[in-house]
């Protein structure tokens, strides 16, 4: 079988998405391509599938959070990177055919931060965007899954986030026991 | 996954007569479960052969796992939180607790990661203690999963066997770094210091021993009967399968797909190293084992050329720029610059650029991976690790479909988890 020759995923994304290519970034020999939030899953099912790319491995996805002005207006020209919404999320796409690794980055708003969910094309995705859910609170839609999956599930608050303080669980004593039991999931009926 | 307990101050009467509720387990378990038909069982936290803590809740018609939902989180401690309260250097000792049983691989994925960021350099005696570290780290990670594995299934004796070797294995990491496990010898720029005199005829000695050790555990196992029937066809896992739900490592290996990361995207000087990679044919659970057991004999072939090379190269072991890397003690003495740089290094840090990178090596377990944004600061704004028990837990569902309970305990020990990996 003939290996097709390689694309590079710059242009190929260019010419099949055109507009929903926002932003291209070199650093340190890696590519991170911004798109546009609501074509993500478009765009990993394109990778994934055309001949030349082939990213058939989802190595990772991460989150990180922008708090407190280091995005959107405050941010613009400042520095080369673009940054327009508070949270980035980064999908780490793997080409073994390749050899070589890509970064697709959408952005989500601070307000309500919400992206559709990768899940269906890398099923790798589920838990991956399970745990940026509980702990960055960036909401997948179309998720198969969206229950919290590394705190507990009577946690307030979403831990990853730049402005959650790094603290501790509240100690117990006989004085605050009833508030702290008074958020436990304990059976009802 | 709150499947409610009985209310609290309930008499034993009122507790064995309770039912629980399964309305919010609906669409994750099957319909039969809920109606009554399938079974709910839950295995763990507490069982012994989950490896820790993991909770695996069951549906089961009669012996048959029809569905598995797994349930992590229980020894979640914030690592990837704590470290951006730290400087880059003062997170290294966070990274040991990760995957407790290799944390010269976790070091390792780190101190890459973070000269990435930094454009940092690594001498070449550094690059071969790490090689070192890294496999001797394989081997005794193995040793702890041949143990369990085999104790999992029955196999009583292999435990003390492959502890005892493990045991010289922590006394050499012990001999490097003062610590035996979690050693923090591993660190942007190299390693923390040179080896010591002794630690070279140590490690000749277990690498002549450690072959024929490696004969004696595949005489208990390899083609024992009854170690055949558990695992052979046992947790079969096609190689599309392994891709789409990220599995890597020797999970991965013993499905037939050739791929591992110090051969096909080289660091700390692998290519230049003479070894194989095992791969498997049918992807169940004996293939898996059979892989780690040649694994062993690949490390000791690497270990060997890197004792060689180690006893022929002269020089520093940790990189000599002075911004990033703190200076020798013997230079504070005689020069003012170096106390400079080794306040300002202990203090404040160093600043790393305000971008991202993302860097992965293979560790026992499989590619763990590394990824940092930096403030432009001393501190990281996000550090996030891509870990091979994460994943591999996340497709137990898939990989367990359709066996009988006790093939769980086989395939959960084959596939090596970790929970300090996966829940960082």
């Amino acid at each position: 079988m003939e290996i097709p020759a390689a694309r590079d995923p710059v242009q190929a994304a260019r010419d099949a998405f055109g507009d929903a290519i926002l932003h291209v970034k070199q650093f340190r020999g890696e590519t991170t391509l911004v798109v546009a939030t609501e074509r993500l899953p478009e765009l990993l099912g394109f990778f994934r599938a055309s001949p030349g790319l082939v990213y058939n491995m989802l190595s990772d996805v991460s989150a990180v959070d922008y708090y407190p002005d280091d995005y959107g207006d405050a941010y613009d020209g400042v520095q080369s990177d673009y940054r327009p919404e508070r949270y980035g999320v980064c999908y780490h796409i793997l080409s073994m055919l390749y050899n070589r690794r890509l970064r697709i980055k959408a952005f989500a708003a601070a307000a309500d931060p919400r992206l559709p969910a990768g899940t269906s094309i890398f099923p790798a995705a589920n838990w991956l965007e399970r745990e940026i859910a509980d702990m960055m609170g960036i909401a997948f839609e179309d998720h198969p899954d969206p229950r919290r999956l590394l705190m507990p599930e009577d946690w307030h608050g979403h831990p990853h986030r730049r402005d959650y303080p790094l603290g501790k669980e509240t100690v117990a004593f006989s004085f605050n026991i009833e508030d702290i039991h008074a958020h436990k999931p304990f059976a009802k009926d | 996954m709150a499947v409610a307990a009985p209310p609290q101050g309930a008499s034993l009467e009122e507790q064995r007569r309770w039912e629980g509720n399964l309305e919010q387990l609906r669409g994750l378990v099957t319909e039969r479960a809920v109606s009554g038909d399938t079974m709910l069982l839950n295995m763990g936290p507490h069982h012994p052969s989950t490896h820790g803590v993991l909770r695996l809740l069951l549906e089961l018609d009669g012996e048959q796992i029809v569905t598995c939902l797994p349930d992590i989180g229980f020894l979640h401690t914030g690592i990837e939180k704590s470290i951006e309260d730290k400087s880059y250097e003062k997170a290294v000792p966070l990274t040991d607790r990760m995957d407790y049983l290799s944390p010269m691989s976790n070091n390792m994925a780190y101190a890459a990661a973070v000269e990435k960021l930094l454009d940092l350099d690594v001498p070449e005696r550094g690059q071969i203690i790490r090689v070192v570290c890294l496999e001797l780290a394989r081997c005794a990670s193995h040793l702890v999963w041949l143990g369990t594995h085999a104790i999992d299934m029955g196999a009583m004796s292999v435990l003390l066997y492959a502890f005892r070797e493990r045991e010289r294995i922590l006394g050499m990491f012990e001999m490097l770094s003062g610590q035996r496990m979690m050693s923090s010898y591993i660190r942007p720029g190299g390693v923390w210091r040179d080896v010591p005199d002794d630690f070279l005829p140590t490690i000749k000695q277990f690498l002549n021993d450690f072959p024929y050790k490696v004969d004696d555990y595949e005489a208990l196992l390899t083609q024992n009967p009854i170690w055949k029937d558990r695992s052979q066809g046992v947790g079969v896992v096609e190689p599309d399968v392994a891709l789409a739900y990220g599995m890597t490592g020797p999970a991965l290996r013993g499905s037939g797909v050739n791929w591992d990361l110090r051969k096909a995207q080289p660091y700390s000087g692998y290519e230049t190293y003479d070894f194989n990679v095992p791969l498997g044919e049918h992807g169940d659970v004996y293939d898996r084992y059979l892989i780690r057991i040649h694994e062993f004999r690949e490390s000791v072939k690497i270990l060997q050329q890197a004792v060689t090379r180690l006893e022929r190269t002269q020089g520093p072991t940790r990189s000599e720029n002075r911004k990033y890397c703190p200076p020798l003690r013997s230079e504070l003495g005689q020069s003012m610059e170096a106390v400079i740089h080794h306040f300002k290094l202990w203090t404040y840090g160093y600043d790393a650029p305000d971008d991202e990178i993302y860097c992965a090596i293979e560790s026992p377990r499989g590619e763990i991976g590394c990824y940092i944004h930096g403030t432009g600061a001393n501190k990281p704004r996000r550090v996030h690790f891509k870990t091979p028990s994460f994943m591999h837990i996340s497709a137990l569902p898939v990989v367990s479909k359709g066996y009988l309970l006790a093939d769980m305990v086989a395939i959960i020990g084959s596939v090596d988890i970790v929970l300090g990996d996966c829940d960082r």
